[in-house]
């Protein structure tokens, strides 16, 4: 089973909520995202989503849009995703999937950065450009490197795309939790729990994770209630921002603790 | 001899490996919607006659043919025919798509309709429609683009539309397409997103050809009427692609050269520029597979040209198909060619086209003495170049630099 996988099941077993945290890459350096991201996993987060900035990231709202544009005008370039994620690997044994839009990885060569994950530590990708429809080529290489593939299940999606999206995921799925870009909102839709419950209801046995506009530990504790994990980005991103590694820091125990 | 394949009956979502549904998977239900509601309407009597009511007694339709024998002797023994799209209602072709779309938006019970603009005509078309059929429009503008096209939102706020003048990334069309598209991921069951191009995930780059095809069916059988003539060659200019598609469709499956040009800007060789299909590669960019400028990582290249309407840096990908099997050809024309042609159409004459069809008459001028004498060129002058006056004036001294 995918360790992420096994994380999910084993933080619900015993009551724990599981937080999944979004950092990028190279933001707004190399060094200091490597920082980050061990702090967040000393923090607490149970998987780290580690994002690929790219120039068109049409899923995403100001913050991430602002953090990436850093991240690219420093030079990132994706051949150092390897680095960061030994780097991460090094100090913490914390899951990492990768998180990208479709154009970087065809660029690179999805066979490539396959490799490149699994030699580096790596567990898989989230890609919120590419449904399972267009996806021939990562489901047969992903397969291939047992590497995990989180699609997006969304409350447009029709019963039968939210059970086409579970069943082509592996780790978890990503149940968005409200028609919307990443961003923090004060209120979370009831949207959310019908796209976990319509997810169950296909039967599958893929976890499924909420993101998109989740902020704070109270929103992480309610959609642990109904859904397998709580995935937050933004509000990590601003909690950085304004006061370095211990915002961030203290941003990560609060969501994941409630204290 | 094997039989000819028939290139105009591809309707998506792929053209060879081109195209496609690279989105984000709350847009999927929208763009299903979308493509069952077009289905169902383009073989409906009652759809159709709407439209083709609409294109007669509001847009103009059919557009005239202008033969230009003066213009066609700057570029040798020719002749060259227009198919004037710029005497449309709005100043350009692009009002035929927005018409088709903004009935299809009502037929989905969508009152709002958002829409992306570089030179502001499609955005100006957009509102236009909006004002017609009583839509909510939100037109997304990059910047710069609200700034080098100052009328043009001018007229879209008269038409009453909120113009939104888009920040982020190069600040023009690629960031203001970012921008619709995030706002559709968002509003995507009041709202319908009216893509003003032939790129995007099906059904956009075929149902848009679709509304355009009107302008090559209509020049074929007027070319054909007037002056018992199937032109040599079809020639027009190419941003995202959507006049050039709808003069080149009609005539895919007839012996007949297509010429696309887009935009060098400064000159291939700069960098600075804005011909994707003949330095891009193959990627992905806004919903759907095909020629982009974008470096080894796939971050996209900020495109750059002297016309709005052409500085985008992807490409519709049924054109990216008619490059890769050869059927059309793609060459690039620099700012100061373009300018120069514009300027000799209004000198010889007395019509002033816009910037980014001046591309395509350039094409012209340097290309044309490599026909055989004779030879008759098709040429879609697609827009108007009203909105273009400011920039033309700086460009040849006819107005002063207010900032000097």
């Amino acid at each position: 089973m995918s360790s992420v996988e096994t994380i999910i099941r084993e933080n619900k077993s015993k009551g724990v909520d599981t937080l999944i945290g979004y950092f990028p890459a190279g933001y707004p350096t190399l060094e200091a995202s490597v920082e980050a991201c061990v702090a967040m996993c000393e923090a607490g987060v149970d998987v780290l989503e580690l994002g690929i900035p790219y120039s068109d990231p049409v899923m995403d709202g100001l913050v991430i849009q602002q953090a990436t544009e850093v991240s690219l005008a420093t030079g990132f370039k994706i051949r150092e995703i390897s680095k960061i994620i030994k780097a991460i690997r090094q100090r913490v044994d914390t899951p990492i999937l990768v998180m990208s839009y479709w154009n970087p990885i065809i660029q690179y060569g999805v066979k490539q950065l396959a490799e490149d994950l699994v030699s580096a530590g790596a567990q898989g990708m989230i890609t919120p450009d590419l449904i399972p429809d267009e996806a021939a080529e990562w489901l047969q290489i992903s397969d291939e490197y047992d590497l995990d593939r989180v699609f997006m299940a969304t409350p447009s999606s029709s019963t039968e795309r939210l059970a086409k999206a579970a069943n082509s995921s592996r780790g978890f799925v990503y149940g968005v939790s409200t028609m919307g870009i990443t961003g923090t909102r004060e209120d979370l839709d009831a949207k959310a729990r019908a796209v976990v419950s319509g997810v169950r209801d296909s039967r599958t046995s893929t976890p499924v994770c909420v993101g998109i506009g989740i902020s704070t530990a109270e929103q992480v504790s309610e959609v642990n209630s109904y859904a397998d994990g709580a995935i937050v980005g933004s509000a990590i991103i601003k909690a950085y921002n304004e006061a370095g590694i211990d915002g961030l820091v203290n941003c990560v125990r609060q969501l994941k603790t409630g204290k | 001899m094997s039989e000819k394949p028939v290139l105009s009956s591809q309707n998506g979502p792929y053209f060879g490996q081109f195209g496609g549904r690279f989105v984000p998977e709350s847009l999927i239900a929208a763009l299903d919607e979308l493509d069952e509601t077009y289905q169902a309407a383009k073989t409906d009597p009652a759809f159709i006659a709407e439209l083709s009511e609409l294109n007669r007694t509001y847009v103009g339709r059919p557009s005239q043919i202008t033969e230009v024998p003066k213009f066609a002797s700057l570029a040798g023994d020719i002749r060259v025919f227009l198919k004037r799209e710029d005497l449309n209602h709005t100043g350009s072709h692009k009002i035929n798509n927005v018409l088709g779309q903004a009935l299809l938006a009502k037929r989905m019970g969508k009152k709002r309709i958002i829409a992306e603009t570089g030179a502001g005509q499609h955005g100006v078309a957009s509102a236009t429609a909006a004002a017609l059929f009583g839509l909510e429009c939100v037109v997304y503008m990059g910047e710069i683009d609200t700034k080098r096209q100052a009328l043009n939102v001018a007229r879209m706020k008269l038409l009453g539309a909120e113009v939104v003048p888009v920040v982020t990334g190069s600040k023009t069309l690629k960031d203001a397409i970012n921008e619709a598209l995030r706002d559709w991921v968002t509003n995507v069951t009041s709202t319908h997103y009216l893509l003003g191009t032939v790129a995007g995930p099906h059904p956009f780059p075929t149902m848009v050809r679709d509304f355009h095809s009107v302008i090559g069916h209509e020049a074929k059988a007027q070319l054909q009427a007037e002056h018992s003539l199937i032109p040599d060659v079809v020639a027009a200019c190419v941003g995202g692609g959507s006049n050039a598609i709808g003069i080149f469709h009609a005539f895919l499956d007839d012996p007949v050269r297509l010429w696309g040009f887009e935009a060098a800007g400064d000159g291939i060789e700069t960098g600075r520029h804005a011909a994707t299909l003949s330095e891009g590669k193959v990627g992905v960019l806004h919903g759907a597979k095909s020629f982009i400028l974008q470096d080894e990582d796939g971050q996209t290249i900020e495109s750059h040209s002297i016309s709005a309407g052409l500085d985008y840096p992807g490409v519709g990908p049924e054109h990216a198909w008619l490059k890769d099997i050869a059927r059309a050809e793609y060459f690039g024309i620099t700012d100061d060619e373009a300018m120069q042609a514009l300027k000799a159409l209004a000198e010889t004459e007395g019509i002033i086209a816009a910037i980014e069809t001046a591309h395509a008459l350039a094409g012209i001028i340097k290309f044309g003495s490599s026909l055989k004498p004779g030879s008759s060129i098709l040429l879609n002058l697609s827009g108007r170049g009203d909105k273009d006056m400011e920039t033309v004036g700086k460009y040849f001294g006819f107005i002063g630099d207010t900032n000097e």
